[in-house]
């Protein structure tokens, strides 16, 4: 499974680059002195227990929530409050959620063509042309013309990685994709995920799925209170974890 | 042959059982009166009390109804007709029929404007509340306020004319810099629209009113129900938009927009309907320039539309606080701008949710429009109240005539409900 891994291509290019990003709510600090750099093409798995700040961390990336301190470059765009760059990186990350966050009152295809079409002023057209190749790419084109409250968990958050995908995204972030899921759909979905990761999507994965971080990630990133406790290659990590509180971490997940 | 293999386990059907009707007593008028009106001796005794209730409206009603006059040209016509037996005049309606739909004073010859306007409504609102039709309807629908304006008050052709280039040029502005920043779009809209009304209003001769094709009407002979379909109309149509624009400024980030709107519904919501037209008859005057005569009409629907869009602002603060906040961030994590967010994903849903309440206010708001009787404007109630009950021949018959307003009022309310619990149908999609 190692092997699996380095055949994906890392490059040397950067992606992303936050470097002694702080953030508080209020006067609680969330997010401590956060020094993250991200190549183009690589897998990152971020993992830590609950209320660590690993959802904070990576809606940091997007806008979705504001960093106080420090600085985010995505593709070279420095995050600001400045709304023209915001809504640029936006359009270039994609972002899946963990309760899928499909628009109910619009068809799985209106919910794929709808940024295309108003983000990026793709003909409608081409925009369902390409609605429908991701849809097959997350083998679901014969739900298009339902409604999202008639799918499954699982075909729902496979049509929400379509619909971000539909946008073209450079850098795809997840947030627990699959903990909403019953067993048996999350496989369907950590298929999708992995798919995308052979194609080269560069990935931030908050997830506790711990095969899927094996075999796929190239860096798994442990957090713990707000600040990254160890960074490791999965291998690495998970065989010979260094700090104390990783340990703790990891034999509490893996132990049953 | 069996129905089943008495010798083996497994059961394997190999006979249909024949289809049968079902027994006499489950079936038709029998059954359906045994199961929803005799089936305890409670729900018995409860039927046979409300059956006794209906008679007792009913009998005195039903022959006041049937045996009604429809036609005679007075009270004591009626009466003489009647020659002491139950009945109602409803010859009273009959008579003064072009009173209680247009007022007293609009002039008779020109009855085919507004009707012609009226039936105009209809086919302008299609394409607003029946989605299914072409959208190229809707190209009537604007245009319908204008045409409207023109058939009932008449006068120049240029005053529509030039409010629809107002608006079309207010919007090209609105339209060329909006993409920039909304504000400019927004207030560069309306600077151009009151500029061109402006440049507009001087270039209009002073006469052409006079000699114009379609007579002038001035807006105090217009009356009776005409008038409450006006206010009714008109007030609905601004106050969804005015309230939405509300209750999206009260959520904003904008401390001062979000101040500014929370004290307007505040303040609007604890001030009560009679009021606000008290201060429209005779206050809202010292506002407006000395010379300016901005009538009586504009002054009450400008009253009557910021008190329902402060109550429609509420409803849709409930609707939008109802969606998720995943549904904002799925837009925002999409690129969505603010608008773009607003318009193809908060405000479907919220608005959706707010359905009801919203035709809650628009039943409401069309009834409070007989209150615009109290300043002395002749809608309906107006005219049942001063013109028709006053006068000598029919001094008197309070029944016929109220229960006449009731009915009208009641029919168009009533549709209006239907309307609504169709449409909450057609927009379930989220199946739950
Ligand atoms: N909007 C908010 N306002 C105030 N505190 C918040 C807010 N959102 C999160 N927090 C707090 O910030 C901390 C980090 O939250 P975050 O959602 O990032 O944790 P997490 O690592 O994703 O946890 P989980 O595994 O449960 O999803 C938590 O202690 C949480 O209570
Ligand atoms: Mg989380």
């Amino acid at each position: 499974m190692a092997e699996h891994a380095t055949q994906m291509q890392v490059s040397d290019e950067i992606a992303i680059t936050i470097s002694k990003m702080n953030k508080w709510y209020g006067t609680f600090h969330v997010l401590r002195d956060i020094d993250l750099t991200v190549n183009r093409g690589e897998r990152i798995v971020i993992c830590g227990p609950s209320g660590s700040g690993k959802s904070t961390l990576i809606r940091c990336i997007n806008a979705l929530e504001e960093h106080q301190q420090g600085s985010i470059e995505v593709d070279g765009t420095l995050l600001s409050s400045d709304l023209k760059n915001i809504d640029k990186i936006r359009s270039e990350v994609g972002m899946c959620f963990q309760h899928f966050n499909l628009f109910p009152h619009l068809t799985i295809l209106e919910n794929c063509t709808l940024a295309p079409i108003w983000v990026r002023k793709t003909p409608k057209k081409e925009a369902e042309e390409t609605a429908m190749h991701f849809l097959e790419k997350v083998k679901i084109p014969d739900q298009a013309m339902k409604y999202p409250g008639q799918l499954s968990g699982g075909q729902q958050q496979r049509v929400a990685i379509a619909r971000s995908l539909c946008m073209r995204p450079r850098i795809m972030l997840f947030d627990e994709p699959t903990s909403a899921l019953d067993p048996e759909m999350i496989k369907e979905v950590l298929d999708t995920m992995i798919e995308l990761a052979e194609e080269g999507m560069t990935m931030l994965c908050v997830t506790h799925e711990m095969g899927f971080a094996r075999q796929v990630a190239n860096r798994v990133i442990f957090m713990d209170a707000g600040q990254i406790v160890e960074q490791n290659e999965p291998e690495a990590f998970f065989n010979n974890p260094q700090s104390p509180r990783t340990q703790l971490f990891l034999s509490q997940i893996l132990g049953h | 042959m069996s129905d089943t293999h008495a010798q083996t386990v497994a059961f394997v059907r190999e006979t249909e059982i024949p289809e049968a009707a079902p027994p006499y007593a489950a079936t038709g008028p029998v059954k359906w009166m045994r199961e929803n009106l005799f089936a305890t001796p409670a729900n018995a005794l409860l039927t046979v009390v409300a059956a006794y209730a209906i008679y007792l409206i009913l009998a005195p009603t039903l022959p006041w109804i049937l045996n009604g006059v429809w036609t005679a040209n007075s009270l004591a016509e009626c009466r003489e007709i009647l020659q002491g037996a139950t009945g109602a005049c409803f010859a009273v309606l009959t008579e003064r029929w072009p009173q209680l739909l247009f007022g007293f004073k609009y002039p008779s010859e020109l009855y085919w404007r507004p009707s012609l306007a009226f039936v105009l409504l209809f086919v302008a609102v299609a394409p607003v509340l029946f989605f299914d039709l072409p959208r190229k309807l809707l190209i009537f629908t604007g245009l319908f306020p204008f045409i409207a304006y023109y058939l009932i008050w008449g006068g120049t052709i240029f005053v529509p004319i030039l409010a629809l280039v107002g608006c079309l040029g207010g919007y090209a502005v609105y339209q060329r810099f909006v993409t920039g920043s909304f504000a400019a779009g927004f207030f560069g809209g309306i600077a151009a629209a009151l500029l061109i009304w402006y440049i507009g209003g001087l270039l209009i001769p002073d006469g052409a009113s006079e000699n114009a094709m379609l007579t002038p009407v001035p807006s105090r002979d217009l009356g009776g129900f005409m008038l409450n379909m006006m206010l009714g109309v008109t007030c609905v149509s601004l106050s969804i938009p005015i309230g939405i624009a509300l209750a999206l400024g009260r959520q904003s980030s904008m401390p001062l927009i979000k101040v500014v709107c929370v004290v307007f519904i505040e303040f609007i919501r604890g001030v009560p309907l009679i009021t606000l037209l008290f201060v429209a008859s005779v206050m809202l005057a010292y506002f407006f320039p000395p010379d300016s005569t901005v009538d009586l009409f504009l002054r009450v629907v400008i009253m009557i539309t910021m008190f329902s869009a402060a109550y429609i602002a509420e409803v849709i603060r409930g609707g939008l606080a109802a969606l998720p906040k995943g549904q904002y961030e799925a837009a925002d994590s999409l690129g969505l701008d603010y608008p773009q967010a607003m318009r193809l994903i908060i405000l479907p849903q919220a608005l959706k949710i707010s359905i009801p309440g919203i035709v809650n206010v628009a039943v409401g708001l069309f009834k409070d429009t007989v209150l615009v009787s109290v300043i002395s404007m002749f809608d309906l109630l107006g005219m049942i109240r001063g013109p028709i009950l006053a006068s000598t021949e029919w001094n008197g018959v309070y029944w016929e005539l109220l229960g006449f307003a009731s009915l009208l009022f009641f029919v168009v309310c009533y549709g209006i409900s239907q309307y609504s619990q169709w449409l909450e149908r057609r927009l379930a999609t989220d199946h739950r």
